[in-house]
């Protein structure tokens, strides 16, 4: 029986949807018959995976250590086939600002972006150019922090006003902040499974923003799987995506999340190398579109790490 | 249709139930109890502090001596023999209880329920503190009460404010079903109710016929062993107290109780009933063998001391490391202090850098029905050791001060949008 470490938890600030992926994932691995141990990150953890014999790692984990390629690295290391795209790829998409630099210098749609980090701010008088992101982006405007996921610590921004207090709530999560436009549109959610793109998840808040309590209350936001976009635009979508995913050199499983314009253009706001797996979470829905269950989903990602 | 339903009973739900969301700071707890993290953030008593081989062999010869019984359903307003313990623990603040007049509930938190069921219809009034204790006002909020606030300050909640707030209520033909007040050592502000103001707040819910919910964990907690007279010694018939055994035995046990007059505790015997039948015999008999074999007097000074001296080190911490602009209440009792950062530090959002240095903390707002509490955060005491909670008040007041330092950077532009 191939034994599979299911790693969530963690210090990450989404260490709650981290558990709460890991619990979903080792139940369906179980069901398919994997042995399966679920490990949190502590110091002990390399020796666990070292001693334990397992054939792969499933990572649910979510934020900082699981998404920036620190554990993707670490495995690598020790030889230990896992879920997911690899370290280098996690690292470029782990941080916004990166992601969209070089999403940018490959011609894809990505909305208009300030970097401004907490010591540009502190040390070098950065809040006197504030004036000029309005100026340059318009409004309005979204603010989140460079790093993180789980939309923590993220602010739309409708008055220029509002901006210094937008950006000391995503200094809260991370030193470095963007600034982007705000694109009107439709928002939506597509999983690249490898060299398949899954429909893609359409997401519309009731209560106008996806934030964490849209995100994580069952019935707060409405699902259109697949969206509900013409053909021509779906293509569009289907081939930002792949774009997206292929500039970071990513495989496996990576979720793009992207805004259609009324024009119907795709921009490509950023891609989550350890999507959510959690009973609401977007790639789940995707595959169940396709007929594909949530079991069946978790068995091929570790079928396709063990090869 | 392509809409994916993730929850196929959403049109089930009452509207006490559709109004729960997910929220991203009860989420964000979840670090706060990795061990790396020193959490200021919980309500824990030092359950380590007990002389758990004496639990142990209690629980042997509970188990060996009426093993069948605790292991038994139970009656409705719990174990007669635990009820008159009870009143023995209420004695010691100088209230003359009699058993009959006592619910044992799950937790003093059961009693808070069932009393909010018992007297709440969606969109009735109750007034409360501000700061009021979170799971007092979750209770409420279930049953859909509307809670209206009275600011505190050092003496507890200001009798000239309740009274505002009552003729002010009264002028807009909203009576309230109770007035719910923690006089002693308040869960969040650490404040007690002087002697005068407790004679105030009672002639006032007299004058306005208010019933009061006095809701009383703290009150053996004091660090000099001293107390004001609880004010359901001021008026038994207007008080309904509720007391709890989590803070000086074990909240493990979830052995709380209530102490109403006639009626009320008829009713609050059914509500307990439909709500699950019978207090846990197991943990009552439990409860009642540790309050009768044990010298649980002496237990409770053990805290005492505990606490005051962890309280000694946290409020001395916070006045050697944190930056000007803070200040903080000076407990002489209970587990908590209620602090303070300078204006416009919003403690909710400042949460995730704390938690990023790895200190947590319960922001202010959680205190709060009406969303005040932006600048406020509750500390606790009892459950860290002295060295912990230094280390902690070091990480959190490296946190205030980093953005005290980027706020100033921001100058006057932070000003402009501050609620």
């Amino acid at each position: 029986m191939s034994k599979v470490a299911v790693l969530s938890g963690g210090l990450s600030l989404e260490r709650e949807i981290s558990l709460r992926s890991g619990q979903r994932v080792a139940g369906a691995l179980e069901d398919s018959g994997y042995d399966v141990a679920r490990l949190d990150l502590d110091e002990h953890l390399v020796r666990s995976l070292s001693e334990r014999q397992f054939d792969s790692a499933f990572i649910c984990l979510h934020g900082q250590a699981g998404e920036d390629g620190t554990i993707q690295g670490l495995l690598d290391l020790i030889a230990l086939p896992y879920t997911g795209p690899s370290a280098a790829t996690s690292a470029l998409a782990w941080d916004k600002a990166v992601a969209k630099s070089l999403w940018a210098s490959s011609n894809l749609a990505t909305p208009p972006w300030v970097v401004l980090s907490a010591s540009a701010v502190r040390d070098m008088g950065a809040a006197d150019a504030l004036d000029r992101v309005v100026e340059r982006l318009g409004l309005p405007l979204m603010v989140k922090p460079s790093q993180g996921g789980a939309a923590l610590g993220v602010k739309r921004v409708s008055e220029a006003r509002a901006l210094p207090g937008a950006l000391m709530s995503a200094f809260s999560y991370h030193d470095v902040a963007i600034i982007e436009r705000h694109i009107e549109g439709t928002e939506v959610a597509v999983t690249v499974l490898d060299d398949e793109v899954l429909p893609a998840v359409e997401i519309s808040p009731h209560e106008g923003v996806y934030d964490y309590t849209a995100r994580y209350t069952h019935g707060a936001t409405a699902f259109h799987v697949p969206a509900r976009l013409d053909t021509a635009t779906t293509e569009a979508v289907d081939k930002a995506a792949r774009h997206a995913v292929s500039t970071l050199g990513g495989t496996s499983l990576v979720r793009a999340d992207l805004i259609v314009d009324a024009q119907g253009t795709p921009w490509v706001l950023e891609l989550d190398t350890s999507p959510g797996m959690t009973e609401t979470s977007l790639v789940p829905m995707a595959a169940e579109a396709t007929g594909m269950s949530f079991a069946a989903l978790c068995d091929r990602l570790v079928q396709r790490a063990l090869r | 249709m392509s809409e994916v339903r993730v929850d196929p009973n959403l049109a089930r739900y009452a509207s006490r139930a559709s109004a729960l969301r997910a929220s991203e700071i009860r989420a964000l707890f979840s670090v706060a109890s990795r061990p790396e993290v020193v959490s200021l953030a919980g309500g824990m008593p030092d359950t380590a502090a007990l002389d758990l081989d004496a639990v142990g062999s209690m629980l042997q010869t509970l188990m060996a001596e009426d093993g069948a019984r605790a292991l038994q359903y139970g009656g409705g307003q719990g174990d007669p023999e635990l009820r008159e313990q009870l009143c023995e623990v209420m004695a010691a603040e100088g209230i003359e209880a009699r058993a009959d007049d006592l619910v044992v509930t799950t937790g003093g938190q059961q009693a808070l329920d069932l009393l909010a069921k018992m007297l709440c219809d969606p969109g009735d009034t109750v007034v409360a503190e501000g700061p009021s204790y979170v799971g007092a006002l979750g209770a409420f909020q279930s049953y859909e009460a509307q809670v209206v606030h009275v600011p505190m300050d050092a003496e507890g909640m200001d009798p000239g404010q309740l009274e505002d707030v009552l003729a002010q209520l009264h002028r807009e033909g909203r009576a309230p079903k109770m007035l719910y007040t923690v006089p002693s050592h308040q869960n969040p502000a650490g404040v007690s109710l002087s002697l005068e103001r407790r004679e105030q707040v009672i002639a006032l819910a007299q004058r306005w016929d208010v019933l009061v919910v006095e809701d009383n964990p703290y009150g053996l907690l004091d660090f000099k062993g001293e107390h004001h007279p609880p004010l359901y010694t001021l008026d038994p018939t207007r008080v309904v107290y509720v007391g709890t055994l989590s803070k000086l035995f074990s909240p493990g046990i979830r052995v709380g109780w209530v102490m109403a007059p006639g009626a009320l505790r008829d009713k609050l015997v059914q509500l307990k009933e439909s709500a699950d039948l019978c207090q846990s015999n197991l943990t009552q008999a439990l409860a009642a063998r540790w309050l009768r074999d044990q010298s649980w007097h002496d237990q409770i000074d053990r805290f005492r001391e505990l606490y005051r001296n962890r309280c000694r080190a946290l409020t001395d911490a916070l006045a050697a490391e944190m930056p000007p602009g803070c200040d903080w209440s000076q407990p002489t009792g209970g587990l908590f202090v209620w602090a303070r950062v300078p204006e416009g530090i919003d403690t909710g959002e400042l949460l995730a850098k704390a938690l990023t240095a790895r200190v947590a903390y319960v922001p202010g707002r959680a205190f709060y029905a009406d969303g005040s509490g932006a600048r406020e955060l509750r500390l606790n005491f009892s459950f860290c050791d002295e060295d912990r909670l230094r280390e902690g008040v070091q990480r959190l007041a490296g946190v205030v001060t980093e953005e005290l330092e980027l706020r100033a950077a921001f100058g006057s532009q932070l000003g402009e949008d501050e609620r």
